[in-house]
């Protein structure tokens, strides 16, 4: 059985995939993802799911290229540009940097 | 030597050796996991052995290398249990399954000593080997669960256990047989003890590998 890992690198953060361990049973992939994933102090807690709990959704069909729904979609880079000439900000912007 | 030194050197002496021949499974171990997770013990057996050889350097003038590496085989005090070279799986884990439980046992009363260091080091370990105890159990468990697991795990308990007495002074050796009869479900033989003094052929063999590097290089070389 495969067992997926979850770690948490500090309280408080997101448990974040770190791999998966292969055990006959829950016993066995404790003491396994404890060995892999926690014996040098890297993580302060984990999770083991097994793989068949894991409900996987692959398919974002977007036949019409809806690309105003996409946070890449619209740039605003023109746009800030110029609200900051009649702002007169421009050479205030810090570094130079223009926001994407 | 005081008798608080020679205690701290035998069961150095034990940690030191049962990590060397479980570091003996690294690469060949039965599946991938366990390949990892029994070196990640076998290295912290060795770190245990490293903390206690330093407590007894600090009384003997000398330091933690010195004792692990530059006494004759005949100067060691490990129990003839982890000598035993036996790179079969069911042999394995018994012995590591006995010895932990002779450990648990000794931690236990060594974790009482008036010697407030000794108690100290005595927990300290018991935090770790607590994991390796877990580690036992669960095989145990999946070896009991089958009429082929049990007989091979039984085989090999019989044939280690006069060496597993072994691990505990006389008067703790009653609990060991108590826990070890409770956990497998069967009378233990009674057997004469294999005690600390005894050398096995294999602890020279051992030896020799152990400290092959340490005799290559001249005294006092660092590394």
């Amino acid at each position: 059985m495969v067992y997926e890992v979850f770690r948490q690198e500090r309280k408080g953060q997101p448990f974040q995939h770190a791999g998966s361990v292969t055990a006959p049973d829950e016993s066995f992939a404790e003491v396994y993802a404890r060995e892999q994933y926690g014996r040098r102090q890297e993580s302060v807690a984990l999770w083991l799911v097994p793989r068949e709990a894991l409900h996987q959704i692959a398919d974002f069909p977007d036949e019409f290229e809806m690309k105003y729904r996409r946070v890449d979609g619209y740039s605003i880079k023109a746009r800030l540009r110029e609200a900051r000439e009649r702002a007169g900000t421009l050479e205030m912007a810090p570094g130079g940097a223009e926001a994407e | 030597m005081s008798e608080r030194a020679d205690l701290l050197l035998a069961i150095a002496d034990d940690e030191l050796f049962l990590g060397w021949r479980n570091s003996e499974w690294t690469g060949i171990a039965p599946f991938l996991e366990e390949d990892v997770a029994f070196s990640s013990i076998a290295q912290n057996e060795i770190g245990h052995a490293r903390a206690l050889y330093e407590l007894a350097a600090a009384e003997l003038g000398t330091t933690a290398d010195e004792l692990a590496f530059d006494r004759r085989p005949e100067e060691y005090r490990c129990a003839p249990l982890v000598q035993l070279r036996r790179l079969e799986w069911a042999r394995t884990i018994a012995r590591h399954w006995l010895y932990e439980t002779a450990d648990e046992i000794r931690l236990e009363a060594l974790k009482a000593s008036n010697d407030p260091e000794i108690a100290g080091i005595a927990a300290k370990m018991d935090r770790e080997e607590a994991y390796h105890r877990m580690h036992a159990e669960m095989w145990i468990d999946r070896l009991l669960s089958s009429e082929e697991g049990r007989a091979r795990l039984n085989e090999a308990v019989d044939e280690l256990w006069p060496y597993a007495l072994g691990v505990l002074d006389d008067e703790l050796r009653p609990e060991l047989r108590r826990r070890a009869e409770e956990r497998l479900g069967r009378t233990l033989p009674d057997v004469e003890p294999v005690t600390r003094g005894v050398h096995e052929a294999e602890l020279a063999e051992l030896w020799e590998e152990m400290t092959m590097v340490r005799r290559s290089a001249p005294a006092g070389a660092r590394w």
